[in-house]
């Protein structure tokens, strides 16, 4: 564990450099330990990958308190919790109406089409970290042979419920945004609601699955082609 | 009881003092980008500390008030009017239910803060009422504010007409020093590289927004593309590919993976979001011991500067 100031008002706690189910697990814990010991001294926390930043009140405490808390707190909780372990479907229409570069993807790792969708849907992924935009969750790790770069060029817009592939992470674009990733299919599961609680289907360390569903049943369910 | 608007301007916002602990969620903060002006719109109001105003952008807003209130514009120097005469800034002005309010396009400073007695009454999403338009929260429906949009706000029959004197007013300038922590991915930026960028003058770039004020200047080298995903804190500079600085700002996203050359002092960003494109910045590297005392005596000095009364 490393801890770095990050700015007048906030620490990072490093626990690697790379990203695996074992650092989310620590990172995990290590989050709801660093709520409990800071208290309301706590701004704001975001967990990631392989790292926490923490946003501290600096009316409050400063870094050298905030450190020598975040230690002890770790120190005790270093064993990861086993956390309640949901896991969650989502369907999503595979096709190149719902994804545009479903095709270009598959054509580059030399794969068919069908599977591509089979090596999407095969694997369970972990939520590793929210973020970028409310709602967006990042999930990994894909298939090596469907592993894609970002676009060189961001596109300005990508259609909401988009299910998309960036090296080997993958996740659904909760609204329409900019974005450089793959484009494979449309997810039609509302991933961001302001107005319900808890306003995500999802969140860090549970398990997602996809499932293909049909054209007409993703209609069924809600979706949009628009 | 409202007040409506006739003319929206070129972005004009409804926030307070900011969404705080929704980082998890992928919710920013939002909220005024100079807090030093978006604070003495609310204390010479008398209102409470995060009371709901508008931050005006670049100007160009027009009001018709339906109620009997007090109002108060701090910020960039955008001309105010009440049904045509000129009024003072950074002052409180009585309003009468049918008159029109002005404000003009900004002479020096970009942003500006217009409060109302007793601040606007705005449902709170996520704990605030700060609209984050690329998020579509707060506010008025998450967008910025359109002709016809009625915002609610009390009658007010008496309060003090404070202001603040001439000598206590900031100054808005064409370059700024930007104090800079340097952050801990410093390793990854050679000698030269630093001192390039600490050495360097910036111009702010047309694509400077509430996420972020990108800059251009001398291109600075990193021997990453970038680092695994992680969270950002307010006024890190990220460094992209491009070599071009990018210092994130209230609207900035909560994760991403670019290396940053280190985080800047909050009161210089507030000065900051005051540039427009073409006007400059230099970077001057601080300690965090330094930078904790700069903020302290500025909170004691913004503290201890008296409000005028006039009677």
């Amino acid at each position: 564990m490393k801890l770095r100031i990050a700015g007048e008002d906030a620490l990072m706690v490093y626990f690697g450099d790379v990203m695996n189910a074992q650092t989310s697990a620590r990172i995990q814990a290590a989050t709801s330990a660093i709520e409990h010991a800071m208290g309301e001294d706590l701004i704001d926390l975001v967990p990631s990958y392989a790292s926490v930043l923490i946003l501290y009140n600096p009316l409050r405490t400063n870094h050298v308190s905030v450190a020598r808390r975040v230690r002890s707190a770790l120190a005790t909780a270093s064993a990861p919790i086993a956390a309640e372990h949901r896991t969650i479907v989502l369907p999503v229409y595979y096709a190149t109406e719902a994804g545009i570069d479903l095709e270009p993807l598959a054509a580059r790792a030399g794969l068919s089409i069908n599977t591509v969708i089979e090596l999407h849907t095969r694997a369970e992924y972990r939520v590793y970290a929210i973020g970028f935009a409310p709602g967006f969750a990042y999930l990994g790790e894909v298939d090596e042979r469907i592993a894609a770069p970002r676009l060189h060029t961001p596109r300005a817009v990508v259609p909401g419920g988009s299910v998309a592939i960036a090296d080997r992470q993958t996740a659904v674009y909760p609204s329409a945004s900019p974005g450089g990733w793959n484009l494979i299919g449309r997810c039609p599961v509302t991933m961001f609601d302001p107005n319900i609680q808890p306003c995500m289907p999802v969140s860090v360390g549970d398990t997602v699955r996809f499932e293909a569903i049909s054209r007409e049943h993703f209609l069924t369910l809600g979706g949009n082609l628009a | 009881m409202t007040m409506r608007v006739v003319q929206s301007g070129v972005l004009s916002l409804l926030q307070d003092s900011g969404r705080q602990g929704q980082h998890r969620i992928g919710l920013s903060n939002g909220g005024p980008m100079d807090r030093e002006a978006f604070h003495y719109c609310n204390r010479l109001l008398e209102n409470a500390p995060a009371s709901t105003v508008i931050e005006i952008s670049v100007g160009g807003l027009q009001l018709k008030t339906l109620v009997d209130t007090y109002i108060c514009l701090t910020g960039a120097t955008m001309p105010l009017s009440i049904n045509g005469h000129e009024k003072a800034l950074w002052a409180v002005q009585r309003v009468c239910a049918g008159d029109i309010i002005d404000v003009g396009f900004a002479k020096s400073g970009c942003r500006s803060y217009f409060g109302v007695a007793d601040g606007f009454t705005i449902k709170a999403s996520f704990g605030s009422t700060a609209t984050v338009v690329r998020e579509n929260i707060g506010g008025l429906q998450g967008h910025s504010l359109h002709v016809g949009d009625e915002l609610p706000c009390p009658t007010v029959t008496a309060r003090k007409q404070y202001y603040l004197a001439d000598r206590d007013q900031p100054r808005y300038q064409n370059t700024l020093t930007v104090r800079v922590i340097p952050g801990y991915q410093q390793r990854h930026f050679n000698r030269v590289e630093q001192r390039r960028f600490f050495g360097s003058t910036y111009r702010i770039s047309e694509r400077c927004d509430r996420m972020g004020y990108r800059l251009e200047g001398p291109v600075i080298a990193c021997d990453i593309q970038g680092v695994l995903s992680e969270g950002i804190c307010f006024g890190s500079i990220q460094l992209p590919p491009d070599g071009q600085p990018i210092v994130l700002l209230n609207d900035r996203q909560t994760i991403g993976g670019y290396p940053k050359i280190g985080a800047a002092l909050s009161l210089d960003v507030a000065r900051m979001t005051q540039l427009v494109p073409g006007n400059s910045v230099h970077f001057a590297p601080i300690t965090h011991h330094t930078a904790r005392k700069a903020v302290e005596w500025a909170q004691l000095f913004t503290l201890r500067k008296a409000l005028q009364e006039h009677r």
